[in-house]
């Protein structure tokens, strides 16, 4: 027998593959999940990192192998393949920030991200692109990061690959992605394949709501068993309220245990010591936790700069059937429209496809009574496209900042500018030339006016005089970036190209906040690869070794 | 009934009801931390009113399967506002707190007589024009009541059928 070293109840896997979180759980891993605590807890640790999402779980794995003592705090639950039912109803509220209804303060723009052990990368639709050249040179001349080039950078970005299997997607794309690919190619607009990060997959089309055969190799299912298997510590259901800061060190993490429900504090406390502190929440979660300890922040940078990647999408209807639940989410993209202008210039933005799930569908599906109950009746034929706005190139661009409530929450400030709308109504027109080109009976840009074009020409004079307004227009983003820029100019930003955070020796940010723009792509091997090579630096100044390096088992 | 047009006449004394029937609601309900949201009373008809408007015609006509499903969207929709944040399930319950209010009905809303005697046009009518009103407020409280009703509606396998989705691989269920 192996000793039980959790507060959660053992349990056999449940489901058609065998659950390796159950059996991590089974052989000895160190978990506790707060919801069940009966006292407080005081414990210490080398390094605490506070999220265990993509920059948490790459961090925890290299220092774990690394030989350091690792305990990780994340907010949301240890939920794995056993729990993930494929059910919207089910899994928005259990893995999910805010039951996938986070929003922006003017409620603009809705935010899809991850709360669950594993962060975003438990729930995100596996799509992996290294930073693109263009960004990384963008940073480099306006943010002073000399060794954040594409060279520098590669052999990081192919330590993740390796980890995590991230390759070429083998199966044909599924029609709602492949209507993307013909519409675009009829227009002699070049499309090219998404690699992804799986292993094994059984090319369903879930990824969303938590992969159900851990194929989809997450955090969840890959550096966090790799950091537990070495002995870390995982909290679970405990939200990292403050940074006890003492002069320029910080003295300690205070954390509050959630309810089972996850929403309020139960009550318990904990006190959490180490030599050096992680953030890796997340770009919204990260400043507001610096907000709320009362960070050094002499240029007023902190929670500045957010990126959303903000995404407007356009719905096709098509004589054949989509079925765009099925398959994998995303196979094919456009970046074309990022390349036929300046970086700096005009708003440029990527194509790709959502997938369609009825919940996902009836919520971005504007109109209600019977309108809408048409418009659902079609879902088998719907197609979507998207387009993912690529913001902080420009002074009209410049991002969200992130500022607290009255109870501490973060709350995030988005501006959509004239310069954004005027992206956003390029790339509607791109999209419904596209969904013409590849056949569909009508278009529609998603927009309370709740437009419907039936032929491209329509649509093209339809779309200019189309009123781009905040609330009008659907708006929505599942890439949230920056707020801690980074930048060894400490009036550009809060952390230095390390990650360590401006004023404070033993702290560092490791997650999407230290972007000092958006990626331009999906960013979660932009994390994994950047994250990669902070923390092998830290471990390396910490014990004194060359960092161990991660390897898929 | 009210129109279109005389709602957007109304904005600026709108604008005063909305922050006054806050108060008032407030006034009624003392603030402290907030709690789960709870649907009683004259919310729960508001609700009741709300739902077949938003729904449309997948709701069915025959009163009892009628009175069936509409029960079983309310409990769908209340399922999910209890997902929410705490502090939104708070800006929830104001939002159904003031529609509860005779005069924020009648002046914000165009509904005269209570939720329970309004006609499927009138809430419709007043939806409609949250939908398209000028004060962002207003459109973001539609904005919700769309979201937290249709949402969980076609997230449950009973709406499936209609919409042509087989659903997820049934081997796969837990």
């Amino acid at each position: 027998m192996s000793p039980v070293n959790t507060n959660i109840p053992i349990l056999p896997s449940k489901g058609a593959v065998p659950d390796p979180v159950r059996a991590g759980l089974a052989a000895g891993w160190r978990v506790t999940d707060c919801a069940r605590l009966e006292a407080d807890l005081t414990l210490e640790a080398d390094v605490i990192i506070v999220g265990s999402g993509a920059g948490g779980g790459v961090s925890a794995e290299i220092l774990a192998l690394s030989g350091l003592r690792v305990l990780i705090v994340e907010e949301g639950a240890l939920r794995s393949s056993s729990d993930f039912n494929m059910k919207e109803a089910e899994a928005y509220p259990q893995l999910y920030q805010e039951s996938a209804a986070r929003k922006t303060r003017d409620k603009g723009i809705n935010i899809l991200q991850g709360r669950t052990v594993g962060g975003t990368t438990t729930v995100n639709w596996t799509s992996s692109f290294r930073t693109p050249d263009i960004t990384l040179d963008y940073w480099t001349k306006q943010y002073g990061l000399k060794d954040y080039t594409p060279a520098a950078l590669a052999p990081w970005f192919e330590l993740m690959e390796q980890r995590l299997n991230i390759s070429d997607w083998a199966a044909a794309p599924n029609e709602n992605n492949d209507v993307l690919r013909r519409g675009a190619a009829k227009l002699g607009i070049p499309t090219a394949l998404i690699r992804r990060n799986v292993n094994g997959c059984w090319n369903l089309g879930y990824c969303g709501m938590g992969c159900p055969t851990n194929a989809k190799q997450s955090m969840l299912v890959t550096t966090i068993p790799g950091a537990l298997g070495q002995g870390a510590t995982l909290l679970t259901r405990a939200r990292a309220e403050r940074f006890v800061i003492h002069g320029d060190k910080v003295a300690q993490l205070d954390c509050v245990a959630l309810d089972a429900a996850g929403q309020a504090p139960s009550g318990g406390r904990i006190t959490l010591k180490a030599r050096h502190y992680v953030v890796a929440g997340g770009a919204i979660n990260s400043p507001a936790l610096l907000l709320r300890s009362g960070a050094p922040d002499p240029h007023g940078l902190l929670g500045k700069r957010t990126f959303l990647h903000p995404v407007v999408i356009s719905a096709g209807t098509f004589a054949q059937r989509v079925d765009g639940y099925a398959g994998a989410p995303q196979t094919v993209y456009s970046d074309h429209f990022l390349h036929d202008k300046p970086i700096d210039g005009p708003m440029g933005y990527k194509l790709e496809v959502p997938p369609l799930h009825p919940l996902l569908l009836a919520t971005t599906t504007g109109g209600f009574g019977a309108q809408h109950a048409a418009d659902m009746a079609q879902f088998p034929h719907k197609q979507a496209i998207l387009a993912l706005l690529r913001d902080g190139f420009h002074a009209e661009a410049a991002g969200g900042s992130v500022a607290l409530d009255a109870h501490g929450a973060p709350v995030l400030d988005y501006p959509l500018t004239d310069f954004i709308w005027d992206g956003a109504r390029r790339a509607m027109l791109t999209m419904a030339e596209i969904q013409f080109a590849a056949g569909a009976q009508d278009v529609s840009p998603v927009h309370e006016s709740g437009p419907r074009y039936t032929s491209w020409a329509q649509a093209k004079a339809g779309i200019a005089a189309l009123p781009l307004k905040v609330l009008a227009t659907r708006v929505v983003s599942a890439h949230v970036m920056g707020g801690c820029t980074m930048s060894d100019d400490t009036r550009q930003g809060v952390t230095g190209a390390d990650g360590r955070y401006h004023g404070l020796a033993n702290l560092s940010v490791y997650d999407g906040s230290l972007f000092p723009t958006s990626i331009g792509a999906n960013p979660q091997l932009s994390i994994f690869g950047v994250v990669a090579r902070l923390a092998s630096g830290l471990a390396q100044q910490l014990t004194g070794k060359p960092a161990a390096r991660p390897v898929r088992t | 009934m009210t129109t279109r047009r005389s709602f957007l006449k109304i904005g600026a004394a709108a604008a005063i009801t909305l922050a006054a029937g806050g108060a008032i609601y407030r006034l009624a309900h003392p603030p402290a931390l907030p709690n789960p949201f709870t649907l009683d009373g004259e919310a729960k008809a508001v609700l009741a009113a709300i739902v077949p408007a938003m729904l449309g015609p997948v709701l069915p006509s025959e009163p009892a399967a009628r009175a069936a499903a509409l029960d079983d969207a309310m409990a769908r929709t209340l399922a999910a506002i209890h997902g929410l944040p705490l502090s939104t399930q708070k800006e929830v319950q104001d939002l159904f707190g003031l529609l509860a209010l005779g005069p924020a009905r009648r002046l914000l809303a165009g509904v005269s007589g209570g939720w329970a005697q309004a006609t499927p046009e009138a809430v419709a009518a007043f939806l409609e024009s949250w939908r398209h009103h000028r004060l962002a407020m207003l459109q973001t409280a539609y904005l919700a009541l769309h979201d937290l009703i249709l949402g969980p509606w076609y997230a449950e396998p009973s709406s499936w059928v209609g919409i042509g989705y087989p659903g997820p691989l049934k081997e796969l269920l837990k």
